[in-house]
């Protein structure tokens, strides 16, 4: 693959991942206005009435219809995205599974809200893990430069033929989607050239071999298809990373299933998805000038959950902590917590203390402070062997 | 070109037989004189809400249905063929579908499907100004879970969450309008028909619907043997009462200007269409006389409306 051209630009993380679908160009764009997603339809709409794309740009009246239409739009034969956070995934959320059912590669920006009640627009993981068993790909994004990243990868891992799943690239609300960074945008030229066609094999509009889709599926036949279902999921791993590949080739930035910072000798250990990561680095810098061998592991691919890959990433800590930044409400833990756990013992990984931090819920600022917090009750844990309560939370008043 | 039967019925239905529906369902007449209106060379994609015609026509791994067929959940078919249609024009853009052929939209959902859980999908694709026909047909109750009350089930009628008992005397409300909230939409064509006759009134009226550029709406009364409890053979005789009585009057709206198709030259009590039924027996027991009164007056009331509107609009 020839390298592109970059281009050095300052952007919000909205406008970046509206720019990356710009670049796309999908047949179909289907959104609703939501807190802090509204941006993304605000853009494209502009770019529709333009001009600069030719996409169908379908204004609709709720989200539910919004992921309706794309589930319409997908089953046409169209490349089909759109956008939403919290309540506005709630609503979609029949459709949601529907979309992953009938196998359409359908990509969505996933700009994270905490979910009702009570309301509340800012940032928080409670939506897209609402919908983390649902059969969609999910890929979190720490920057703005990793949300349009995740985003030229989207389609052609949801469309490659061993996956044909939809996917959601999901970045931190106001924190990441509204936060001017610098960014390198890749040239429209390459950015075509590495998307690519989509040419599905069969589709409604194809009038020489007409298809019925979503049928009545009963008792002989539902459990293979969610077999199946599953089987793509577990193939999309496989997919993902060969489409990262590529894109390093194209771009020099070099993605995983997830991202190890100063894991090499780490004794104590960070898992944390999306913006907190960033928090999480610079504390652990300033960690490691006074000695402590602290690092973080940061799950950029959650669905499918990289079970052996991340066990193997932590083997050699002796305490971990896992921040979630959604509770489960169950009385067990947060549901990276519940992933990672599960993922270390069926790895026959159970010598580590791995605990959990329900953090920064409703947009509850987390800073470098209660990073270096966690780090030292992990050194705690270590220099005690005293785990204490492994469910926990994470700047929680009083 | 004008409607003949003898030609009309010689063409292949886009709905095969062997489907599930049941003996004497208003449904899949309903579905194969609507879609008889299409040119042979045209292709379609047909979809459906959750529902009876839904469950009954495409159940894993058997079609019923010729041209391509999409089903997604019960209230958003209107939104799931917005997007169908909107894929078509982006893909014809692009040159990704040849540019001289023709596809046609087309979904059908019942009452349930349309009245109520999916009146917000519905008036949504319409004001979208998507060119596609929605097709309501119109069972009076939610017949696929077993003959719920729906905001279309006609007043008193016995339902199985509006039983007639023996304080309250079946549904208490009355009918929703339908075609007239769609007439709210300002849509270049509307009918409400019904298949009466020799299928004139319906296939000629999705004709219009189907070969209408922009948004169209089709109401069309599907009588429901187990919900409304007739006998399976007399099908075209209810939707024959249904018109004769004005129940259900056969009318179009032309961006905006009423046609009343059929004006019975003798109009019938609407006792005539609610006698063969068993969901409304017990409006025929001794003492309920006034609920067959007030459903008269209900009849009478809209099509007296509906005749001041056709007068209106034409003028």
């Amino acid at each position: 693959m020839n390298k592109c051209k970059s281009i050095r630009e300052r952007l919000s993380g909205n406008e970046a991942v509206a720019n990356a679908m710009r670049q796309i160009n999908p047949d179909v764009v289907a959104a609703f206005p939501i807190t802090p997603s509204t941006e993304i339809p605000q853009y494209f709409s502009t770019f529709v009435n333009n001009g600069t794309v030719d996409t169908e740009f379908v204004p609709v009246e709720s989200e539910h219809s919004a992921m309706s239409a794309c589930v319409g739009a997908s089953s046409a034969g169209g490349r089909v995205m759109t956008a939403t956070s919290a309540n506005g995934l709630s609503l979609m959320w029949e459709i949601i599974y529907i979309a992953s059912s009938l196998r359409l590669p359908i990509v969505m920006a996933c700009v994270n809200r905490a979910v009702s009640g009570p309301l509340n627009i800012h940032n928080d993981h409670s939506d897209s893990m609402g919908v983390r068993d649902s059969g969609w790909i999910q890929l979190y994004s720490e920057t703005n430069q990793e949300a349009y990243d995740n985003m030229i990868m989207a389609n052609r891992i949801a469309e490659h033929v061993d996956v044909h799943l939809p996917l959601m690239v999901c970045y931190d609300g106001f924190i990441t989607s509204h936060s001017i960074e610098n960014i390198e945008l890749i040239d429209d030229e390459s950015v075509k050239a590495f998307v690519g066609d989509y040419h599905p094999e069969h589709f409604l509009l194809n009038r020489d071999e007409p298809i019925a889709m979503g049928p009545l599926d009963v008792q002989p036949y539902l459990f293979e298809h969610k077999f199946q279902q599953g089987y793509a999921m577990k193939k999309a791993k496989d997919v993902i990373l060969e489409v990262s590949k590529e894109f390093e080739e194209m771009t020099g930035r070099k993605y995983g299933l997830f991202e190890e910072y100063k894991m090499e000798d780490a004794e104590m250990a960070i898992v944390v998805l999306n913006s907190t990561a960033g928090t999480a680095k610079y504390t652990i810098d300033r960690l490691r000038e006074k000695g402590m061998k602290v690092g973080l592991v940061k799950p950029r691919v959650y669905r499918p959950f990289p079970v052996y890959e991340i066990a193997n990433a932590l083997k050699n800590c002796k305490a971990i902590a896992v921040l979630d930044k959604a509770d489960s409400l169950n009385g067990a833990g947060g549901p990276l917590y519940t992933d990672v756990t599960s993922a270390m013992y069926t790895s026959n990984i159970t010598s580590p203390k791995v605990v959990n931090y329900i953090y920064g819920i409703g947009g509850r600022d987390v800073r470098s402070t209660d990073i270096e917090k966690v780090y030292n009750d992990l050194r705690y844990i270590i220099d005690t062997g005293d785990m204490g309560t492994p469910y926990r939370y994470l700047g929680l008043k009083g | 070109m004008a409607y003949n039967l003898k030609e009309a019925i010689q063409k292949q239905n886009r709905m095969t037989s062997g489907h599930r529906m049941c003996a004497g369902c208003g449904a899949p007449v309903v579905v194969n004189a609507v879609l008889r209106a299409l040119k042979e060379e045209d292709h379609a994609v047909i979809g459906a809400a959750t529902g009876c015609l839904e469950v009954s026509s495409f159940m894993y791994p058997y079609t019923a249905w010729r041209d391509s067929f999409i089903h997604n959940a019960f209230e958003n078919a209107g939104a799931t063929m917005s997007g169908v249609e909107a894929a078509y024009k982006a893909m014809k853009k692009k040159g990704k579908i040849p540019e001289d052929k023709h596809t046609k939209f087309i979904t059908f959902g019942g009452d349930g499907g349309t009245y109520d859980i999916g009146i917000q999908s519905l008036s949504g694709a319409m004001e979208r100004w998507h060119d596609m026909v929605y097709v309501c047909y119109d069972n009076g109750a939610y017949m696929n879970t077993g003959i719920q009350r729906s905001s279309a089930t006609p007043r008193f009628a016995d339902t199985t969450t509006s039983p007639a008992g023996k304080v309250v005397p079946g549904k208490q409300q009355k009918r929703k309008d339908l075609t007239e909230v769609m007439a709210g939409h300002h849509l270049p064509y509307i009918a409400q028909t019904a298949a009466v006759g020799n299928f004139s009134d319906i296939t000629t009226k999705a004709e219009k619907a189907i070969y209408t550029e922009g948004p169209c709406f089709m109401n069309v009364l599907a009588p429901c043997p187990r919900g409304w409890g007739y006998n399976t053979e007399d099908l075209m005789q209810i939707n024959k009462l249904a018109v004769e009585t004005c129940y259900w009057p056969l009318y179009e709206i032309i961006d905006g200007r009423y046609v009343v198709n059929y004006k019975p030259k003798n109009k019938l009590p609407v006792e005539d269409f609610l006698k063969p039924q068993k969901r409304f027996k017990h409006l025929f027991k001794e003492g309920n006389e006034w609920m067959i009164e007030e459903l008269q007056k209900e009849v009478d009331e809209r099509w007296e409306r509906l005749l001041a509107l056709e007068k209106m609009t034409n003028k």
